[in-house]
């Protein structure tokens, strides 16, 4: 018996030992929101994922002698979850850029890609460069070398960049015509064009790019041991052998490994654009970015301020009718109610922006305003059909002894004191549809959020931006809580 | 002149009868007391003449505005005493703002609360508001006036000065239909006192001949 627990005790103290020593997984992050040819879902078993990027992340596994493991995370927020240690390198067609750089551990690139220019079929002869696109909407996917582009071709030529969340609708929208050209990496613009009728991409690259693991700064081993496995990868033929399964491999490739297989050769240059950002300091960048920021403010404050007074026009108008209105109608408004408010709001957006495109393409502001307006007047409905419903009857009864009519007494009697008990929460929600308003970047809109996380993913830091966002918030939201108050309290005297 | 007539008036709620066959008239001039345990149907009936209860069946007759002033007045909450009083002659009849603003004062000095005209219902005491709920009712000039339990909030010094205001009131060619349980002011001021018990009128006549 004794024996029997002294065995135990053994086992479990080696495999305690055993947990002590190196990790035994190379943690990956990825979006596998990108979809193929990147990471995406393995459509046999949607529990795995597969592309380029997660055999690349086998192959530095296997180097490592590790077992690589998947974790993902949003594109945008790649730099940031890699710098907290949520994962060991962030592999996702992430760009090379001097800014990354500065701030990261960056490994050798493994891909070289070329910006294209994507237009439609009949636009052939019109648009050659972006110089051609004077005045035109150009879609591209934030926080990339290409949006970097569309910024100095709206300095330079007045293109009018539309900065998406994906990769997939800017191509889908340019179909739609919503667009007129599309600018990304050609392995976007390869599906793009592969996967919609009528699309082609022009030849001639506007820059060229690199795709490159990110590491914390403080990895700076574990990104050397990557650097050696990657390079043996390129004189072995294993990193050609994944491209060319995925269809990627061409002539810029084989170049871009004779430069990095030189001896003494650290790195080719991140970029080739124009547009290079160069490293610059937190005060140089905030300078930079506080008119862009403040315009994306005004964009937020518009589209909260007539969302909401659409909200209060059609929660009046469903409260009314709820109350007011005859069994049908009021089946339907409940259902509205209901369904509105059991569904998410990123969702309706999604259906709006896109699932009605095929039916009507509505513009993107207006997509939002009718989004965040029709989502929340369902909430300020039940606010209001509360606060109609808790003026006492006996008021109401007064009235129609009077011989007021019911219209009467809903705008002299039921109403106005119905409004004053609905204030306080209208004003909360206001302030919640100021801060809800974000997600409308979704569909392209670029409101405050948005542009500070573009802002973040180019300096490769949250902490400013998100300072200088959160203060711009609560420089919009404040003074309506004191108004509110205010009023409020103007009115308790009554 | 019968400025009401009630036929025979059936009421059911919740599918109980609270009102059987009551049949009886007011006259102009004159004040009727409802007497009567609570729950035996005076507020139902005050509520029925005003439109505010559907009956069964039988029939109710009224000549001209019915005016009612509520047990617990109901003034309108969010505006002031002579706010309430001047809204429906404004917004129902018609009139020049400036001329039922005058006429509204001069209804709530009448009945002792001009002072209080600026007032809102919450800062009022309880006779203060009876009194401008009253202003409000005879606002729209009614040749019948409907009062439910008008002593409730009174004390009793308070219920002699409003029994002799009715009876101001009752002299104008108008009547007024009183629905109370207290007997001395029904002594005071009705000419004639209907009692009812069950839902029904069990007696009539001049106050003090009937029990």
């Amino acid at each position: 018996m004794t024996r029997r627990i002294l065995v135990l005790i053994a086992l479990a103290s080696a495999s305690l030992f055993a947990q002590q020593g190196p990790p035994r997984e190379l943690r990956w992050g990825g979006d596998a929101e990108g979809g193929a040819p990147f990471v995406e879902a393995d459509p046999n078993n949607p529990a795995r994922v597969v592309g380029f990027d997660v055999e690349v992340a086998q192959l530095l596994a296997e180097g490592l002698g590790r077992t690589p493991r998947f974790i993902q995370a949003g594109f945008t927020t790649l730099d940031a979850s890699v710098a907290r240690g949520d994962f060991d390198v962030a592999l996702s067609g992430i760009e090379d850029s001097a800014a990354r750089r500065t701030r990261f551990a960056v490994t050798i690139p493994y891909y070289e890609f070329r910006e294209l220019l994507t237009i439609r079929e009949g636009d052939r002869e019109r648009y050659r460069s972006l110089a051609d696109l004077a005045g035109k909407r150009v879609g591209t996917l934030g926080a990339t070398l290409a949006a970097d582009l569309l910024t100095a071709a709206q300095r330079d030529h007045g293109v009018v960049p539309v900065i998406y969340e994906d990769d997939v609708h800017p191509y889908s929208d340019l179909v739609l015509g919503r667009l007129d050209a599309v600018v990304l990496d050609q392995v976007l613009a390869e599906r793009g064009v592969r996967r919609n009728a009528g699309l082609i991409n022009r030849p001639t690259p506007l820059a060229v790019g690199h795709y490159v693991g990110v590491l914390a700064p403080a990895q700076t081993a574990l990104r050397d041991e990557v650097n050696d496995i990657l390079r043996a990868a390129m004189r072995d033929g294993r990193l050609e052998a994944i491209f060319r399964k995925w269809g990627l491999w061409n002539d810029d490739q084989p170049r871009m490994y004779a430069r990095l297989l030189q001896p003494n050769a650290d790195a080719v240059a991140p970029t080739e654009a124009a547009a290079a950002p160069q490293p610059a300091d937190a005060w140089t960048l905030t300078r930079r970015y506080l008119p862009a920021l403040f315009n994306a403010a005004l964009i937020t404050v518009a589209l909260s301020c007539l969302a909401m007074a659409l909200a209060v026009a059609a929660g009046i108008a469903i409260a009314s009718g709820r109350v007011y209105g005859a069994a049908p109608f009021r089946v339907i408004l409940t259902a509205y109610v209901e369904v509105v408010r059991g569904t998410p709001l990123l969702l309706q957006l999604f259906v709006l922006y896109f699932g009605l495109a095929a039916i009507v393409q509505l513009p993107a502001f207006l997509a939002g305003l009718l989004g965040l307006g029709l989502n929340y007047a369902a909430y300020e409905s039940e606010i209001y059909r509360g606060a109609l419903e808790a003026v006492p009857r006996g008021q109401l009864d007064a009235a129609r002894t009077l011989g007021f009519t019911e219209r009467q007494i809903l705008v002299l009697i039921r109403g106005p004191q119905a409004f004053r008990l609905a204030l306080a929460p209208m004003t909360n929600d206001f302030v919640a549809l100021l801060k809800d308003s974000s997600l409308v970047s979704v569909i392209t809109v670029v409101e405050l959020t948005k542009q500070t996380s573009i802002f973040a993913a180019n300096i490769g830091s949250w902490v400013l931006p998100g300072a200088l966002c959160a203060a711009l918030y609560l420089v919009l939201s404040l003074p309506l809580a004191r108004l509110a108050h205010r009023i409020e309290k103007g009115w308790r005297r009554e | 002149m019968s400025l009401l007539e009630l036929t025979g008036v059936a009421i059911d709620r919740g599918g109980r009868r609270v009102v059987d066959d009551v049949t009886f008239s007011a006259e102009a001039g004159t004040i009727t007391a409802l007497m009567g345990p609570s729950g035996t149907g005076k507020t139902t009936i005050l509520r029925a003449i005003a439109r505010l209860e559907r009956i069964e069946s039988g029939r109710i007759h009224t000549e001209g505005r019915v005016g009612f002033v509520f047990q617990f007045h109901h003034l309108f909450a969010h505006m002031t005493a002579l706010h309430n009083v001047w809204l429906a002659p404004v917004h129902v009849l018609g009139e020049a703002r400036a001329a039922a603003e005058g006429r509204g004062r001069g209804l709530l000095d009448a009945l002792g609360v001009g002072h209080r005209a600026d007032a809102f219902p919450h800062e009022l005491s309880g006779g203060e508001a009876q009194r401008v709920a009253i202003a409000r009712a005879l606002a729209v000039d009614p040749s019948l006036l409907l009062m439910d339990e008008p002593t409730a909030s009174l004390d009793p010094a308070r219920r002699g000065e409003l029994a002799s205001t009715l009876r101001a009131l009752a002299t104008r060619g108008r009547a007024i239909l009183v629905a109370t349980h207290d007997t001395d002011f029904a002594h005071a001021c009705a000419d004639r006192v209907l009692v009812l018990d069950g839902g029904r009128v069990v007696s009539e006549g001049a106050p003090g001949k009937v029990s």
